[in-house]
């Protein structure tokens, strides 16, 4: 059925639902990156590549050993996490203190070397992870819903909620959330607030290569994916207030609803365009993010 | 207890801090007096490991506190009560207590300590669910002061705990400080209230422009001329 034919109200929930669905992930994506920036105050422009390594990692499992990309979520939370504790420990706790132009530099250069290594590695021809549900649908309602976005969004429900449990009643977590309110206190606390850096960091490569690993079976897989993704998750970010991880789940699931929307009503070409109108608005009229706090 | 001695310490090129000797014994309420600016705080920030210094010594129990990070100094027994209360906003009263007691050795007590100090502020008590950032000054000097004895702390380093409150709560606060140490907790306290520390404290020092220039017992602190002069303003 084309969207044409389509009822008006149908159509609409359709695409909101899609919408939604995608948001999900870009909220995965969102709140790795919102982590990151409330621990340490450094934008991870990386992010992106990071994803894409995730999407790579997926890409692998499944080829060489037959491992569904929504299982091989299992194997790449981990695996990702200890990517990102790296990075942390290697490069960025060096530039803690440093000036925010070479913290930016750092991380852009990491992304970099990411994208450029996979090219190295796979070239930069498009990659297909096709599963027997890829193109799969099912009718909700009268809705058509797709199957790997759905499984994808249900993955996603359940690690947003994990994280959130364990940001909000774990000792750690509330540890993390007090090295991000007032880094200084934490250590007068007795907070290791570089090994909490370090732990941020990792959560946030998990969070974003989990995303990778949903994303591959409806993506096309390539190198440089990665910038897009980075672009967006900082879009998502600032949209929902820097550092707010519910801010975040928000601005994820707004940007895709928006996308969404906007490929509906004006053209899949200019869907981009509703997301930046929407975040230019909320620049303008809450400079601080829906859920943001202003700082001083 | 707390042995400091020839601490020499720079802030980007100006030095700040110039061959301070400081000593705390076991039991003692010493206090740190000195005006704006004199290296009060930057002494505690040398203790709590925030800071490096560029020269000198500082051991607590015998054991020197070089190459230390500030969570060992923390789990040595050292707790600061940092100036401005710095509250975690967005935690709740009682998780601002939580994170008090996040060093290991003070975890296994905790539900105890909640109670202990719960008796010691009840104002704490009824707002425990309240978001440290929402409190009052008054209140979150009190939260503050809970959240580090959450930690079982063998010395207390207070920072300035009476800046900026009523007349009333100051005295409130510096009563609760020499009940704290009645129950065996070494006190360190940085004030600019001469009057009212000195009032309490066993020993003091008076810090001026980074030099320690005057050390005795409180009371004849109180009584010296010097002090009278520059701080009781007689």
């Amino acid at each position: 059925m084309d969207s044409a034919s389509m009822q008006p109200v149908l159509l609409f929930l359709q695409s909101l639902i899609s919408g939604i669905l995608v948001g999900g992930v870009y909220a995965l994506i969102g709140i790795g990156l919102t982590i990151i920036f409330g621990v340490m105050r450094i934008i991870n422009f990386a992010h992106g590549d990071i994803m894409m390594i995730g999407m790579y990692l997926t890409f692998n499992l499944f080829n060489l050993f037959g491992i569904d990309p929504f299982a091989s979520v299992l194997i790449c939370i981990p695996l990702m996490f200890l990517f990102g504790g790296l990075l942390q420990k290697l490069f960025v706790n060096r530039v803690l203190n440093a000036l925010p132009q070479n913290q930016i530099l750092l991380t852009i250069g990491l992304g970099l070397i990411m994208s450029n290594t996979v090219m190295l590695i796979y070239t930069s021809d498009y990659k297909i992870l096709t599963t027997s549900y890829s193109s799969g649908s099912f009718k909700f309602m009268g809705i058509s819903i797709s199957e790997p976005l759905a499984i994808s969004f249900i993955i996603t429900a359940v690690i947003t909620g994990l994280l959130y449990w364990f940001l909000m009643k774990t000792d750690m977590g509330q540890a993390i959330r007090a090295t991000a309110q007032d880094r200084q206190a934490a250590q007068l606390m007795g907070i290791d607030v570089r090994r909490m850096s370090i732990i941020s960091f990792g959560l946030g490569a998990a969070l974003a290569g989990t995303a990778g690993a949903l994303i591959s079976p409806t993506y096309y897989i390539f190198p440089q994916i990665g910038s897009t993704f980075t672009l967006k998750a900082f879009v998502i970010t600032v949209l929902g207030g820097m550092g707010s991880v519910i801010g975040a789940t928000l601005g994820g699931i707004l940007i895709g609803i928006a996308e969404s929307l906007g490929a509906v009503y004006i053209s899949s070409g200019w869907k981009e365009v509703l997301v930046y109108m929407i975040f230019l608005l909320v620049l303008l009229f809450k400079p601080s993010g829906l859920l943001g706090k202003s700082r001083v | 207890m707390l042995r400091i001695e020839k601490l020499n310490f720079s802030y980007d090129g100006l030095q700040v801090l110039w061959d301070v000797d400081l000593q705390v014994n076991e039991g003692e309420i010493v206090t740190v007096l000195g005006s704006n600016g004199a290296g009060k705080s930057t002494t505690l920030s040398n203790i709590s490991r925030l800071v490096k210094p560029d020269s000198g010594k500082i051991t607590f129990l015998d054991r020197d506190l070089a190459g230390m990070e500030s969570h060992d100094v923390v789990e040595m027994g050292i707790i600061q009560v940092p100036e401005g209360r710095r509250i975690f906003p967005e935690l709740t009263v009682l998780e601002n207590l939580r994170m008090g007691s996040y060093i290991r050795n003070a975890r296994k007590w905790r539900e105890e300590n909640i109670e202990r100090v719960f008796d010691l502020f009840p104002r704490l008590r009824e707002r425990q669910k309240q978001l440290g950032g929402t409190m009052s000054g008054g209140e979150q000097q009190m939260l503050a002061i809970a959240r580090g004895l959450m930690a079982c702390p063998r010395l207390l380093l207070l920072d300035e705990p009476s800046l900026g409150l009523a007349p009333l709560l100051v005295k409130n606060i510096f009563d609760i400080i020499t009940e704290i140490n009645r129950q065996g907790v070494t006190i360190l306290l940085v004030e600019q209230n001469v009057y009212q520390s000195l009032r309490i404290a066993h020993r003091g020092y008076v810090l001026e422009t980074g030099r320690i220039v005057l050390t005795g017992k409180g009371e004849d602190l109180l009584n010296d001329d010097h002090v009278k002069k520059a701080f009781l303003g007689m």
